[in-house]
């Protein structure tokens, strides 16, 4: 087995500015946090001597990217945060840092962290290309997933959030949620929604809610 | 640290050689063919001595070979050039799923803006077109059949001859993209049946932004590009002299060192499959176990993401390519291992290792020795868990 090489290694020459170029060259910390993930789970056999609080599976390989997260709570704060990944380099790093911000200074309040959203995670990685920006988001529904099996386990009901789709075309069925996904993948304007989900092809009077939508998300995460 | 390049179906050096060829028509003999006084006039001797040798390579006659920018170029002329040329006769294209960007989308163009109908075919799940199958799809509206001579990620490379025949029975004319087959395979244009060839120099060793465009005497086709009627009228601009020479001077290497090249090439390519089937369980060979380019290795590594792979690798000097949704512009993952019926999962943990002729044994013994550990490190932190049997169920058994 080779160890992989510290960030040291990396050479400044693969250092480019990702928003210039589009690519999929990543900041420094970035790297750093892909290279060597924080919190992470390295075998099967940590996975199942582990007594978690609360876990949470999002996505599927199929989609590209998958997170199953588990975590610890003490006090209503996350004391633990572990993880597993079949994801890209930015699930990797970002959810690597997700679970940094959680778990630091003696953890973080569910309520708080529940508020941290992509941009949060961005920043603290300095920065991320920009149609890498929804490979960043699979760790944070994730412990959303986990902070809401910890309610249910723990009695709770009343905190638990779900964050229900909403049928915006009623021909084709495509929801806000298809929306969203389709805004953090790139798409800018109403036809590039359009593109990805076929939404308003059939039902046209759709169409203003879902530019409503697309601005509304557009702000969200990118604004 | 030394750079291992295994990305040479992406595009290979410019041979030395070819460079050297070309150096003199840049700042001594930088005429344009299209001048009447004697810089110009031997501008154009070159040019014609360079169209002759690629015609000789590929069996053709000069003036059916038409100088390009490049290998996405000579695809829009030939088939939007035969489209406007032909659609008195009809409207209907016939192409496989599996084609290059370059053949999909300008279909969908003409689809979409221009009323043509597009019949898409299926490979089987080594990526080959049968030949029965396009004779099936053929219909008495047909004008054009475009399929690939080998493909780009998982290098299998089609019965081009057998297609041809069929086109040629059903007068529909034939145009194959074979730019990853430049060099590595013979390409006899007469013998393969085929109406339309496109070819480029980014893969044979030549520069990028040179390609051509074979189309045999009589084809009816229009020109997309207009201007002053360079290149028989069927693409104006000043002729890319250099970079033509170089083209030229590629096929002549490729020509008279294929053989030689192929058999060692093939070789590493072998030791590579090989090697990496033996050494990381749960890998899916991409493409055909023989009908392959000597360059190509398409492997899936189950249960991890491609990119995250891949930049693992570069950390290491190794540098490949990936099938992955996160390394393509539209966060898709390869139409290929989806085209081929492979499951999304399969197509996201592709990797494509093209090999070359500076591709030596110690770079694969270095790759051999460095990979299994940065797969196994991936599959450590992967929560999937899928097994050869629940992807590829038609194969099983295969690694």
């Amino acid at each position: 087995m080779i160890p992989m090489q510290p960030v040291a290694h990396v050479e400044v020459k693969a250092k480019v500015d990702a928003k210039k170029t589009e690519q999929w060259f990543y900041t420094d910390v970035v790297k750093e946090h892909f290279f060597n993930p924080r919190n992470l789970f390295k075998s099967q056999q940590e996975v199942d001597s582990y007594k978690p609080d609360g876990v949470g599976q999002v996505g599927s390989p199929a989609c590209g990217d998958m997170m199953k997260m588990w975590i610890k709570i003490k006090e209503d704060k996350i004391i633990e945060c572990k993880w597993q990944t079949f994801g890209c380099g930015s699930a990797i790093a970002s959810t690597s840092m997700l679970s940094v911000m959680v778990t630091e200074k003696e953890g973080m309040k569910i309520e708080d962290a529940l508020k941290i959203k992509p941009q949060d995670i961005v920043k603290r990685l300095v920065d991320l290309p920009a149609r890498k920006f929804h490979c960043s988001v699979l760790g944070d529904k994730a412990l959303r997933a986990a902070v809401n099996d910890h309610f249910a386990k723990t009695n709770q009901h009343n905190r638990i959030t779900i964050e229900g789709a909403r049928i915006i075309d009623k021909v084709l069925k495509i929801t806000d949620k298809d929306i969203e996904e389709a805004v953090l993948e790139g798409a800018q304007t109403f036809e590039d929604v359009q593109k990805k989900t076929k939404v308003g092809v059939k039902d046209k009077t759709c169409i203003p809610e879902v530019e409503q939508l697309i601005r509304f998300y557009k702000e969200k995460y990118f604004g | 640290m030394k750079e291992l390049y295994f990305d040479n179906a992406a595009t290979t050096l410019v041979d030395p050689r070819v460079k050297q060829e070309m150096d003199k028509y840049f700042s001594e003999e930088y005429g344009n063919p299209g001048s009447f006084n004697t810089v110009g006039l031997r501008a154009l001797k070159v040019l014609d001595e360079s169209r002759a040798t690629v015609a000789r390579c590929i069996n053709a006659n000069p003036n059916e070979v038409i100088f390009t920018g490049s290998g996405t170029e000579s695809i829009n002329l030939a088939i939007q050039g035969v489209a406007k040329a032909m659609k008195q006769k009809g409207k209907h294209i016939i192409i496989s799923n599996i084609e290059h960007h370059a053949v999909l989308e300008t279909c969908e163009y003409l689809r979409k803006d221009e009323g043509y109908d597009i019949t898409i075919l299926q490979p089987d799940q080594y990526g080959i077109i049968s030949p029965q199958s396009v004779e099936k799809a053929i219909r008495p509206d047909t004008i054009l059949i475009s399929i690939m001579f080998a493909n780009n990620e998982i290098g299998t490379i089609n019965p081009i001859k057998q297609i041809g025949e069929i086109a040629r029975k059903n007068r529909v004319y034939f145009h194959t993209d074979a730019c990853q087959a430049g060099g590595a395979c013979k390409l006899d244009v007469k013998q393969l049946n085929v109406d339309l060839l496109t070819l480029n120099g980014s893969k044979i060793y030549a520069p990028k932004g040179v390609g051509i465009l074979y189309i045999r005497q009589g084809v009816m086709i229009k020109p997309i590009i207009y201007g002053g009627g360079q290149e028989r009228n069927l693409r104006s601009g000043t002729e890319n002299v250099p970079y033509i020479v170089g083209f030229a001077k590629a096929m002549e290497l490729a020509e008279q060192e294929r053989e030689k090249d192929n058999a060692s090439i093939s070789k590493l390519r072998d030791k590579l499959i090989k090697g990496v089937m033996e050494s990381i369980p749960l890998s899916i060979l991409n493409g055909h176990p023989t009908e392959r380019l000597p360059n190509n290795v398409n492997i899936t590594f189950l249960n991890i993401e491609g990119e995250a792979l891949l930049l693992y690798m570069n950390e290491h000097g190794i540098c490949a390519s990936s099938g992955s949704a996160c390394t393509s512009k539209t966060l898709d993952p390869s139409h290929v291992i989806i085209g081929i019926g492979r499951p999304y999962e399969v197509a996201h943990g592709s990797i494509r290792f093209s090999l070359g002729k500076l591709t030596t044994e110690e770079d694969i013994d270095v790759l051999l020795k460095v990979l299994p550990s940065l797969v196994q490190k991936l599959r450590e932190i992967s929560p999937v868990n899928l097994t050869l049997e629940q992807v590829t169920p038609q194969i099983e058994g295969e690694n």
